[in-house]
């Protein structure tokens, strides 16, 4: 029965989107078969959990919330409201009125329990299929300290999401960005980091200077960004546990900007500015040495590693607008995949490998789209007065961006949004934010 | 099994529900008048002279007379040729207050990506500096910076703003460059 559900949502919910358990990793996403279809979303209930000892009622229904916001917020799921529910679990371990719950159309059942001791917490759940009344994997318990009960909650919605639909989740997750504040012409920079949904916002850097850009290392450990506390640009390595920070050396030029860690997190490819042009280099942190990977008087910046680290995606103008390219790991002859009107930059590849994520320009609109690695199928996600900057959730289903609004008072915000093109949504932060990197699932 | 597929199959045609318009602030022009020249300085305010823009060596002559700025067009960093004579004030002054360096700092309007924008404001602000060479001062009395699209003197959403965006802009000091 557990099968019949994980095939079904498969086949049916999410063919489309997502590639089954049972299929490679590397499969291509079927972009063509989105263009046909709408997915109506899975209805599940969650009653909130047990408070299994005296004073864990808050913490019973914090949990319970944050793992239902969190399905509820991938589109995918629609949370049924506990008004309609028929009748409520009398205990944690007590059998399941499974009748109750297909009555009011519920597919998948969360139940639950919480108990606080001092500042340990530990929380269990069951998920189950209604219909079939089976158990859809085997409970689990997760036992940590108070303080991080988000944590723990995002853990539990990974589970479940992670259980109807085969691929791994991504609510324990954190992305840094740059937190804005102020008037256009006034703005105030700092890197910021936070919770994949927007809590617990910490600022890792003040805005004595600018900040640009962060992008996380592929074990969530470091953040490169560009920063002019010099006075002029340049790449920082800053630890996440320490908030220290040090400049990264690279080779000789007048500017640095633009970096990403490549998977092992140990080589940095970037853009340097030398004599006014802008070249992509590669810096070995194990050896300390730098590397130029491309020789134009075009403007090349923007690389992006492929997750197995043989291939880079970047940015040039060399054709007379900006347009994708994709080179070997040490630079040579690249090959053009962006091929449609417009202009295209800021290419992230996908952690699944297949497919490319862009900024796109046309006709004074600003766009988020992706494509293949060899071009093919282009989909545009959103369009506004200016999007720009995609970043990946850790599972390759999700993208966040930055969104400005335009005029005098344009303001910045982050969104995320499917890879169909589904589910935009505003990341709810305390200020503006700009230049998101979504980090990996913690461990 | 019927119902289950009913409940989660696909149907209808997808929708870009990305396509909100965020085009639905006014622009307003925001330069105030009065803000900075204070029509009624001169009553009871103690005045320090700090070299006045009729001083052919002051730091105000240069920005104001000679001018400290040159703009391009869309995308673009070839000099035009008001560029190109408030080049050739910027060289004569820099010649004759041989004390000074210059710092070319190159600026991007906001139609564009942060990366490409870095890099155009790069690419501009190279041009005055190179031109400014070619007038005779020593290269090493010249640096560039580029801003991008992170400094916008004007805010406005329209040509108008972009246009005094696209920009160089000489900055001079007494001192040493490192």
């Amino acid at each position: 029965m557990i099968k019949r559900i994980l095939t079904l949502l498969t086949a049916c919910v999410l063919a489309a989107t997502l590639s089954s358990p049972a299929r490679a990793q590397s499969e291509l996403i079927d972009l063509g078969t989105l263009t046909s279809g709408v997915i109506e979303a899975l209805p599940f209930a969650i009653p909130s959990f047990q408070p299994e000892v005296g004073g864990s009622e808050q913490m019973a229904a914090d949990i319970s919330r944050v793992i239902a916001e969190d399905l509820n917020g991938t589109g995918l799921f629609r949370q049924i409201p506990a008004s309609a529910f028929i009748s409520t679990p009398s205990g944690f371990g007590a059998p399941v009125a499974f009748a109750d719950w297909r009555a009011i159309n519920a597919q998948a059942l969360v139940t639950g329990a919480v108990a606080v001791n001092g500042n340990q917490v530990t929380v269990k759940f069951r998920l189950y299929d209604v219909f079939s009344g089976a158990e859809m994997g085997e409970g689990l318990q997760l036992a940590g300290t108070t303080d991080a009960w988000r944590r723990m909650a995002h853990q539990v919605a990974d589970a479940v999401y992670s259980r109807i639909t085969g691929e791994a989740g991504y609510f324990d997750s954190r992305v840094v960005y740059v937190a804005e504040t102020g008037p256009k012409n006034d703005r105030a920079k700092r890197l910021a980091i936070m919770d994949y949904d927007g809590a617990n916002v910490q600022y890792l850097t003040d805005s004595s200077a600018i900040v640009l850009a962060p992008r996380f290392s592929p074990t969530g450990d470091r953040v490169l960004y560009t920063s002019y506390e010099s006075g002029f640009p340049r790449i920082n390595v800053l630890d996440v546990a320490t908030v220290g920070r040090q400049q990264l050396g690279t080779a000789d030029g007048d500017m640095a900007f633009s970096p990403r860690f490549s998977l092992d997190g140990r080589q940095v490819i970037y853009s340097l500015i030398q004599g006014g042009n802008t070249d992509i280099f590669h810096t070995d942190l194990t050896t300390g040495q730098h590397s130029r990977l491309t020789n134009t008087p075009a403007i090349e910046t923007a690389p992006s590693f492929s997750p197995n680290g043989n291939q880079i995606v970047f940015e040039s103008d060399r054709s007379g607008t900006q347009q994708l390219y994709i080179m070997g790991a040490n630079g040579g002859e690249p090959q053009r995949i962006s091929f449609g009107n417009g202009r295209y930059g800021t290419p992230v590849w996908s952690p699944r490998g297949d497919l490319i994520a862009f900024t796109k320009q046309e006709s004074g609109r600003f766009h988020i789209g992706v494509m293949r690695t060899d071009g093919s199928e282009e989909r545009l996600l959103t369009s506004s007065f200016l999007d720009e900057g995609p970043t990946w959730a850790p599972n390759g289903r999700v993208i966040m961006f930055a969104r400005e609004t335009q005029g005098a008072d344009g303001t910045t915000g982050l969104y995320s949004v499917d890879i169909t093109g589904r589910n935009l949504r505003r990341v709810t932060t305390p200020q503006g934010g700009s230049d998101p990197s979504w980090g990996p699932l913690q461990r | 099994m019927k119902h289950l597929i009913k409940a989660v199959l696909v149907i209808g045609a997808l929708s870009l529900s990305a396509c909100t318009n965020a085009d639905r602030f006014n622009t307003t022009d925001t330069v105030d008048l009065n803000a900075q020249n204070g029509l009624n300085a001169a009553n009871d305010i103690n005045q320090t002279g700090l070299g006045g823009a009729n001083d052919p060596s002051s730091p105000q002559f240069f920005s104001q007379t000679i001018g400290d700025r040159v703009l391009f067009e869309v995308d673009t960093s070839t000099l035009t040729a008001a560029g190109r004579a408030t080049l050739d004030g910027q060289a004569g002054w820099l010649s004759t207050n041989s004390d000074y360096l210059a710092v070319i700092e190159g600026h991007a309007d906001e139609q564009g990506t942060r990366e490409y924008n870095l890099a155009l404001g790069a690419r501009r602000a190279n041009s005055v500096r190179e031109y400014l060479i070619s007038k005779g001062l020593a290269s090493s009395r010249i640096r560039t910076v580029s801003y991008g699209k992170e400094r916008p003197i004007a805010v406005c959403s329209e040509e108008s703003c972009y246009a005094q965006n696209r920009r160089a802009v000489t900055i001079i000091s007494i001192g040493q460059n490192s």
